[in-house]
């Protein structure tokens, strides 16, 4: 019986340059509702295996509540209330045998503000490995280690781990909840716009993390920015609100086809920046 | 306006009488009276402080630091006086207030702030401030004749039976004691801890609860493991200003507590506390001295009370600071 | 890590959930004590009352009869010349922190009003009793009054404070702008904008050393006639309950229990207005905005 920090279930690797796309996760005919309001109404959207999806949109468009869907995030907030269905692995997210704990165990988030706990660097990482029964010292070392050079932030913090994150700049706080995040080791993660408190070099230091994650982990960004996410995504989902302001994905599709070879009238004015 | 030199204005345009220009059209007066009031504040403090040293004179030169450290309390025939028991009356009936009311009222601020839903945490929280608003007489009333005798006293009978062998169980049991005024005292100070508590959980920024539910706590990990560590400044202030309560309360514990010279550890026993022996001899202290030394016990309970204040407050400030310094990203 | 993932999952959740509970059992016996208070004074005290109760003088002990209108009456006078004394200093001092909040002296009214409010009712009894009982040599309503004023001061302040401040800046340039001196400013403006706030203030005041029995024992002292007098001893309501309930006789405790439920009913009733006025001016200004 070995505890989850030591095994990681490694399966083969992307073919590079590949097609092959397995869903990971997916949103079907999915509807979220505050207080009786829709706030995002009948949403269709696969999110692929190691891929990044970014979900773009003007603001108020309900990106961050279909984000948030996914790992049952939106449960928090009092009278929400969904229709239609998630699945993970093809297993339905909103379901009376699912465990919500367990579920956001598999699915990890990261925050649009960096919210390191008030404790030192190395306790926010072990944060998640000692909820889930990992006590020894020689194990949570490991998993630390290996989440912050995970996040590329080991080099820059080795010799203080046991400081307060606080004294950490923004960029370093927001790598520090990065590998918070992966310290569980999460199938999936859930980005809420990860840079949008960040100056340009940490944020760009954040997308090449990003693009080093994606080798193991399935990604789902939600950005206001165009440019990132043109950058950093393989495939882009556009929302919008409808004229019942309830937010609807309009287009989704690879990357470049959206940002070069947009379908909808609606991208075309919101990608070059007609709107919004 | 207030330039020291109302004649030196040449501004022939506005002309005013130069008694309204001095005035300022009443502005002088006004400010004038705003600094008065909020001096007279300031100076009450040191007033009190001052007031209370002049007054122990008598008492401080007779028995200097002694009056601390010694037991006897004798008016009558020696005309000694020392502090101790009622120093230590105090520090124990507000110890016993804060090992109950500390676990009850932080839970309670959690259940009020973290754990029930908003429609019953309003009117249950309402009702826990109320309880701030029940004059202390009342308390002493209930005390005594409620109280007491449908809960303390069975309590004491069992503690006896129980556990009468270490001294601080010591029978026989009375029903006024030490351990009724500490449990009257920590009802009265569940509203004070409950309230500032409840206010620190309010002060933590959401992400804190969001980072730790969106890893897979459970929401009472996300409390004790996140909120609880990152509040821990809040809640020392918030027991020490319940302790500051406790410590000074009078009326109700003078009522509750027997008001006997004890000198055992038993809380069993009837007891003194520094505000209720004030409460209870002053109008009968006969001679100066005697009022100086009971002065002075009022001076050492103020000086007790400006101290802890002082730290509990110093301590939520922390909080709301640290909140602060948090979203500097 | 199936086997013991699941077994440790459920694990966690019997302690999240036992632990929940037990905040819910908590806020029970927090909230308990309130209603066992309320229900005995109520019960004891109701068969007591009469209209006989309000308005005649105490009998001697086993004398049929008798009411607590000289403590009505003490109360009443000690409570509201402390108002008068209190209510102006501390309402402009309230102002003074509000509009110079960063000045040293603005900082050294909060520093005070925090010190005086931490102060025990105690050692403010033996304060007024050192300033005015001592210099006249003898008690006196007036001392009484002293006493309940240093303990209103700290809630007006406060109260005043914050509702200055929730005050609209835009309002107060508005009117100096028109050429307003900043007195008039201050009192035909900003005050009557955070008038229920100061009410509210002035009220949970009231309330407080409404029921203060401490500091009356050594300054307004009691009395069982009625004078009227200012510089003569006088009954207060909760130094009435005291003295009552401390003493052997069972037609005194009656009678305590019945002064306490007209005590508790009216500081129970000027919170509970103090909060309807706040909550009723946060939807005002909620509207406005």
């Amino acid at each position: 019986m070995q505890s989850p920090f030591t095994v990681r279930h490694q399966n083969t690797e992307d073919p590079a340059g590949s097609n092959l796309r397995r869903t990971k996760a997916e949103a079907r005919n999915l509807s979220v509702f505050y207080r009786g309001f829709r706030a995002i109404a009948e949403v269709q959207l696969p999110v692929y295996e190691r891929k990044i999806t970014a979900i773009i949109g003007p603001s108020g468009c309900g990106k961050s509540t279909l984000l948030r869907a996914f790992n049952r995030m939106n449960d928090l907030v009092n009278g929400s209330r969904i229709e239609g269905q998630i699945f993970l692995d093809d297993q339905p997210v909103y379901d009376r045998n699912v465990d919500v704990v367990d579920l956001r165990r598999r699915i990890g988030m990261v925050f649009q503000r960096p919210n390191p706990f008030p404790k030192s660097t190395f306790e926010n990482v072990a944060f998640g490995p000692r909820l889930y029964g990992a006590t020894r010292r020689a194990e949570l070392e490991e998993a630390v280690e290996k989440s912050l050079r995970q996040a590329a932030l080991w080099d820059e913090v080795k010799d203080k781990l046991h400081q307060s994150a606080l004294s950490l700049s923004g960029g370093q706080q927001q790598r520090l909840c990065i590998a918070r995040a992966i310290a569980v080791e999460p199938e999936v993660i859930l980005m809420d716009e990860p840079a949008a408190a960040l100056d340009p070099i940490s944020t760009l230091r954040i997308e090449e993390l990003m693009h080093d994650l994606v080798k193991q982990y399935t990604i789902v960004i939600v950005t206001h920015n165009m440019q990132q996410a043109a950058r950093v995504s393989n495939l882009t989902a556009m929302m919008m609100i409808d004229e019942r302001r309830a937010g609807r994905v309009i287009e989704f599709d690879a990357t470049n086809s959206i940002f070069t070879n947009p379908k909808d009238k609606r991208t075309e004015d919101y990608v070059t920046g007609r709107f919004g | 306006m207030t330039s020291g030199n109302p004649t030196a204005s040449p501004s022939a345009n506005t002309r005013v009488p130069w008694f309204r220009r001095v005035w300022a059209h009443g502005d002088r007066l006004y400010q004038i009276l705003l600094l008065l009031a909020s001096a007279a504040v300031v100076v009450l403090v040191c007033a009190v402080a001052y007031e209370l040293w002049a007054n122990s004179a008598l008492s401080r030169l007779a028995f200097g630091w002694r009056f601390l450290v010694t037991t006897a309390w004798d008016p009558a025939l020696t005309k000694t006086f020392g502090a101790l028991p009622f120093i230590l009356g105090t520090l124990i009936t507000s110890a016993i207030a804060l090992i109950v009311a500390v676990p009850l009222g932080v839970g309670t601020a959690i259940f009020l702030a973290e754990v029930s839903p908003d429609w019953l945490s309003r009117p249950l929280g309402f009702l826990a401030e109320l309880l701030a608003a029940v004059p202390s007489v009342v308390y002493g009333l209930w005390g005594l004749f409620v109280f007491i005798p449908a809960f303390v006293r069975p309590l004491a009978k069992m503690l006896e039976r129980g556990l009468g062998f270490l001294p601080l169980f010591d029978g026989p049991v009375y029903g006024p004691s030490r351990l009724a005024a500490g449990l009257v005292l920590a009802i009265m100070v569940f509203p004070t801890i409950t309230a500032v508590s409840r206010d620190v959980f309010r002060a933590i920024p959401g992400g804190q609860r969001e980072a730790a539910m969106a890893m897979g706590a459970t929401r009472w990990e996300m409390i004790w493991k996140v909120l609880i560590p990152y509040g821990t400044s809040g809640f020392l202030g918030a027991i020490i200003l319940g302790l500051g309560r406790a410590l000074g309360e009078t009326i109700a514990v003078t009522m509750v507590i027997g008001n006997n010279l004890d000198l055992t550890a038993s809380l069993l026993h009837p007891g003194y506390t520094m505000a209720s022996i004030i409460a209870n001899e002053f109008t009968e202290a006969t001679f100066d001295l005697y009022v100086h030394a009971l002065i002075e016990i009022g001076l050492i309970l103020f000086g007790m009370t400006l101290l802890i204040n002082l730290v509990a407050r110093l301590l939520i400030w922390r909080v709301s600071l640290r909140s602060r310094t948090e979203v500097r990203a | 890590m199936i086997a013991s993932g699941r077994s440790r999952l459920r694990l966690r959740r019997s302690i999240n959930s036992g632990m929940l509970v037990l905040t819910a059992v908590c806020t029970l016996l927090v909230v308990a004590p309130l209603l066992w208070i309320l229900g005995y004074v109520v019960r004891e005290g109701l068969p007591a009352l009469s209209p006989e109760f309000f308005t005649s003088l105490p009998t001697p002990v086993g004398v049929a009869g008798g009411g607590i209108a000289n403590a009505l009456v003490g109360s009443l006078m000690t409570v509201g010349l402390a108002t008068i004394i209190a209510g102006p200093i501390g309402i402009l001092a309230g102002m003074y922190a509000a509009s110079h909040a960063e000045s040293p002296l603005g900082t050294a009214i909060r520093f005070s009003t925090d010190i005086i409010s931490g102060v025990p009712s105690i050692v403010i009894g033996i304060f007024a009793y050192t300033i005015v009982v001592l210099p006249q040599r003898h008690f006196s309503a007036f001392s009484g009054a002293v006493a309940l004023s240093f303990i209103m001061l700290p809630t007006i302040i406060r109260t005043t404070e914050e509702m200055v401040r929730l005050v609209p800046t835009s309002l107060r340039e508005g009117a100096l702008a028109l050429g307003a001196a900043e007195w008039k400013t201050s009192f035909s403006v900003m005050l009557p904008a955070a008038l229920n706030g100061l009410l509210t203030g002035v009220m949970l005041a009231v309330a407080r050393a409404a029921g203060e029995a401490a500091p009356m024992l050594f300054t307004a002292f009691g009395n069982p006639f009625m004078n009227g007098r200012f510089d003569q001893p006088t009954a207060t309501l909760p130094h009435l309950i005291y003295v009552y309930a401390v003493s052997p006789y069972e037609d005194w405790h009656a009678k305590a229990w019945a002064t306490a439920l007209v005590l508790i009913t009216l500081v129970l009733v000027l919170n509970v207005t103090a909060r309807l006025f706040v909550w009723w001016r946060a939807r005002k200004i909620g509207a406005l905005r």
